[in-house]
């Protein structure tokens, strides 16, 4: 059962991913007043991409790049096949840190700014995600994905502190607006975009089939708040899922991108706020 | 077991004739002698340990009134030193805590003699701490050999003095051996003052200004906690009639406990007293490896893991693990806005040192089980990265990490050990990550809220500094300034033999967790249930095979894939080498990338003050809230 979900989360989760993304860019052209593109405008990028012949700046930035993608792939497929939340944020870190040493290694102006800014996000976001896991393991007494879906009650009946913390940072996470720093536009130009300057082409498609893995997994993190041993309860957290979703859509078209100082300390204070004293009152309870 | 004598006395031979060695030559023959001897002489006594049956605790020496009178004599010998040297620096205070704690030692040592009990103890947390002095040191004596050459025809204004370098190194390795394998707290004690002065005379090696105040930093505050020593040997002395260390534990008794823990607490360097091993730095490279891998900073915490037992649950454990947690992350956030290599590692061991001491602060097993393999880790990969920038240092000129932009395709060598050190610091699935796993959970367990928000936040600061530091080693950037790899033979024997170890402790992490790290929890708890799970282990080993696998398979891919090179994009023209760019005058500019420092928010100037006054306030407090408890 395990291996079926882990088979189903590295063959779906691309194709989910990109049909979330689809819909995010014609949600956001509807509230915008355009038409939009089709939804299945993200696949055809990626054709295209994966069509472009190869150039690269360096010869290891590819290398670093397909790390960071089978890295976000072993997380997910951690999260889905039950094992250890805590083990599975463990490497998302590590994940993430091979997207920062790829845009290093091109030592341009532009993807270091990104790299720097990436890093700067990933410390914003560190606190509440391990928070989270203790969250989980004060809830259900256990770090164990599959222990802390068994449950009788979700586990959000305990921890709704956490989850405004989590879908907080989750923003940050998808690099969305107002937290959208590490790949933010340089003068108006589509073409330049923090860390994935010099990315293109298969490099770049790459890129964007982890963030596709990355937006399944956490959704399916934001998920185990409310599956539980019943069926139904995996209906509510698909749905909640979704409204999540278009949370994170609906506040990347009504906010301005925020300076990194208060990117760090909005993310911390929320974590601290939210996370922290839901966590504490959780222990005293206990 | 008759062996102890020997291993602590071999390297101390060392230590007497290194200086009278006249040429280069001889003091490298004399240091590879006294360094292998050393690592013989550890591997023996664990082979006689583990032949007389492995996972016993062996107590010897009854009668030593030889060994205790020489003891004696070495005390006032210290005390000398340190008067003599206070006399000539004006720095007369320090003089006052030399000679308070060396007399009252021997006041009760000779007017309240406690009877019976044996002198030293062989048990595995003993030999675990030797075989770190053993190789660990060792192998920093052997880089020190080719360091100090190229040290010395850098720096032509300090005056040579190599082989009174070598031999405080030696020595401290002997005082080490001596600490660990002492039961009798006079005994210990007495290496506890070596290794304080012997610092601080490592320390003032370059007698400039700088480093007689920090080396004098260093003096008043180790001092300060041989103080605390000595008012718990006196205290228990006096009230509890042994000054044996396992009686010590077993009787819980409060102000003897909080009295070696605050003095375990300056050893390690934690808040408020980090100040003087930052100030270590100043020393050349070999001495920093030294204090902050295999000895000084681990004497510290070694005490406070066979503390531990009567730290859980009291008053003095609230105090250590509180403290031990706070310099974790105000430590690591510090460690964000440094630029100088050497202070990055110093704020990382500090840091380090903090999330171990808070483990033996809730001291149940789990924690004490994090805390050993935490300080396994640690010796190795801090040793490694020492030395690592120190060579760095020697060929560049600078320790700045600003300089090693695009270092791996210039010292291709040193930055691949710098690169392994520094995942070993802090990547899955390296110790460190399992130990702060299991740490965590301890923590929740034993409902530390503050802990575990101190560990949160602090893995994310700790993640920040050396994710920068990798990025800035990876950067594919071609300089045209021509770059000589000064780097001796010796150094590289050392250096190599630190990641080899380093990688092999990450391979046989379960079986060092099974047969060296459970045992020495059980010896300490009386019974010790398995820390890793087979599912945890099932999880490291996913983790392992992917981190080393993935970018290796994936180098094999990627390296025989077609591609056209292209130049970076700059914004203005590039000139074609990603080197220069032509600014708006149509003149060619070159590029400089740096890091983010964020001074304002993080700079060591803006939170030193404000941590140093809170975590002494605590101290002072809890300490008061102990000693009125105790009267």
């Amino acid at each position: 059962m395990d291996a079926v979900r882990v088979i189903l989360y590295i063959l779906l989760a691309p194709v989910i991913g990109g049909l979330l993304d689809g819909l995010d860019r014609r949600i956001s052209a509807r509230m915008q007043g355009r038409q939009g593109p089709p939804i299945l405008q993200p696949f055809y990028d990626l054709s295209k991409l994966f069509s472009k012949e190869m150039i690269a700046v360096n010869n290891v930035q590819m290398l670093l790049n397909l790390s960071y993608l089978v890295f976000f792939v072993i997380a997910g497929s951690m999260l889905f096949a039950g094992a250890d939340i805590l083990m599975c944020l463990f490497l998302v870190s590590t994940a993430d840190m091979f997207l920062v040493m790829a845009a290093s290694s091109d030592s341009s102006p532009y993807s270091s700014i990104g790299a720097n800014r990436e890093m700067v996000q990933l410390m914003a976001c560190e606190p509440m995600l391990l928070l989270l896991a203790v969250g989980f393991y004060l809830a259900t007494g256990s770090f164990q994905v599959s222990e802390i879906v068994s449950g009788d009650i979700s586990a959000i009946a305990a921890m709704p502190g956490f989850l405004i913390g989590f879908l907080f940072i989750t923003g940050v996470k998808l690099r969305k607006s107002p937290f959208d720093l590490s790949t933010s536009h340089h003068a108006h130009q589509e073409v330049v975009k923090g860390l994935t300057t010099e990315m293109s082409g298969t490099t770049f498609a790459i890129m964007t089939i982890t963030e596709y893995y990355e937006m399944v997994m956490l959704l399916g993190i934001v998920a185990l708040f409310f599956a539980n041993s019943t069926w139904w309860s995996w209906i509510i957290a698909v749905l909640f899922c979704l409204i999540a979703f278009f949370i994170e859509v609906f506040i990347d078209n009504v906010s301005a991108r925020v300076k990194w100082d208060k990117l760090l300390g909005g993310c911390w204070a929320v974590t601290l706020v939210a996370g922290g004293l839901n966590g504490l009152i959780l222990m005293i309870i206990q | 077991m008759g062996i102890i004598p020997i291993l602590i006395l071999w390297p101390a031979l060392a230590a007497l004739i290194l200086p009278v060695m006249p040429s280069h030559r001889l003091r490298a023959a004399v240091v590879y002698t006294a360094s292998a001897g050393m690592m013989i002489f550890a591997v023996i006594l664990l082979a006689g340990w583990i032949s007389a049956g492995g996972g016993t605790t062996v107590t010897l020496y009854a009668e030593t009134e030889l060994a205790d009178h020489l003891m004696i004599a070495g005390d006032l010998v210290l005390m000398a030193v340190v008067t003599v040297l206070s006399i000539r620096y004006r720095k007369y205070p320090v003089i006052f805590l030399s000679v308070a704690q060396t007399f009252g030692v021997i006041w009760a040592e000779l007017v309240h003699p406690a009877h019976g009990g044996m002198h030293m103890r062989v048990d595995g947390l003993s030999l675990l701490l030797s075989m770190i002095a053993a190789f660990v040191g060792g192998m920093i004596c052997i880089y020190a050999v080719g360091y100090m050459k190229a040290y010395h025809e850098h720096h032509k204004e300090y005056k040579d003095r190599t082989g009174f370098f070598l031999s405080m190194l030696f020595l401290f390795l002997a005082a080490m051996f001596g600490l660990v394998l002492s039961e009798n707290l006079i005994w210990m004690y007495f290496f506890w003052e070596i290794t304080s002065v012997v610092s601080f005379l490592l320390i003032g090696y370059t007698r400039t200004e700088e480093a007689i105040i920090n080396c004098f930093r260093a003096l008043w505050m180790n001092l300060l906690g041989g103080l605390g020593f000595a008012i718990a040997i006196i205290y228990m002395s006096l009230e509890l009639g042994t000054v044996q260390l396992t009686d010590a534990v077993m009787l819980k008794a409060a102000l003897p406990v909080a009295m070696l823990a605050f003095a375990a607490l300056i050893k390690s360097a934690q808040l408020p007293f980090s100040s003087w091993l930052l100030g270590a730095m100043v020393a050349p490279t070999p001495s920093s490896a030294l204090l902050h891998s295999a000895t000084m900073v681990k004497a510290g915490v070694y005490l406070l893991i066979r503390l531990a037992p009567a730290l859980s649950g009291s008053l003095s454990g609230q105090l250590v693990s509180f403290i031990g947690g706070f310099t974790f992350i105000v430590a690591s956030m510090m460690a964000i806005a440094q630029t100088d290599g050497k202070k990055i590692l110093a704020f990382s061991t500090i840091s380090n040192l903090g999330l171990i001491v808070a483990c033996t602060g809730i001291g149940v097993e789990e924690t004490i089980w994090a805390a050993i393999l935490l300080m396994i880790f640690h010796s190795v990969a801090k040793s490694m990265l020492f030395q690592a920038v120190g060579s760095i240092e020697n060929s560049l000129g600078t320790r700045d990490v600003e300089a090693m932009h695009g270092l791996i395709l210039r010292l291709p060598k040193l930055t691949y050990i710098v690169g392994i050190g520094i995942a070993g610091m802090y990547l899955a699935p390296f110790g460190m990550l399992i130990s702060k796993w299991v740490a965590l959970k301890s923590f929740i367990d034993a409902h530390n809220y503050l802990l575990v928000v101190f560990v949160a936040f602090g893995s994310a600061s700790t993640m920040l500094y050396w994710t920068k530091w990798l990025s800035k080693l990876i950067s594919m950037h071609r300089t045209n300034e021509p770059v000589t790899d000064k780097t001796h033979v010796d150094q590289y024997i050392s250096m190599y033999m630190h990641a080899a170890i380093m990688l092999l402790l990450c391979l046989l992490l379960p079986w060092i967790s099974f047969h060296i790290v459970e045992p020495i929890v059980k010896t300490l708890f009386g019974n010790a249930h398995e820390v890793l799970s087979m599912g945890v282990l099932t999880t490291m080993a996913i983790m392992l095979i992917s981190i080393i696998f993935v970018p290796a398979v994936m180098f094999v891919l990627t390296d025989n894939a077609r591609r056209q090179y292209v130049p970076i994009y700059m914004s203005g023209a590039n000139k074609g080498d990603n080197t220069y760019f032509i600014n708006s005058f149509g003149e060619p500019e070159h590029l400089y990338l740096r890091n983010w420092y964020m001074k304002p928010q993080f700079g060591m100037d803006k939170l030193m003050g404000p941590s140093t006054v809170v975590a002494a306030g605590v101290l002072i407090v809890i300490m008061t809230m102990i000693i009125g408890g105790v009267m």
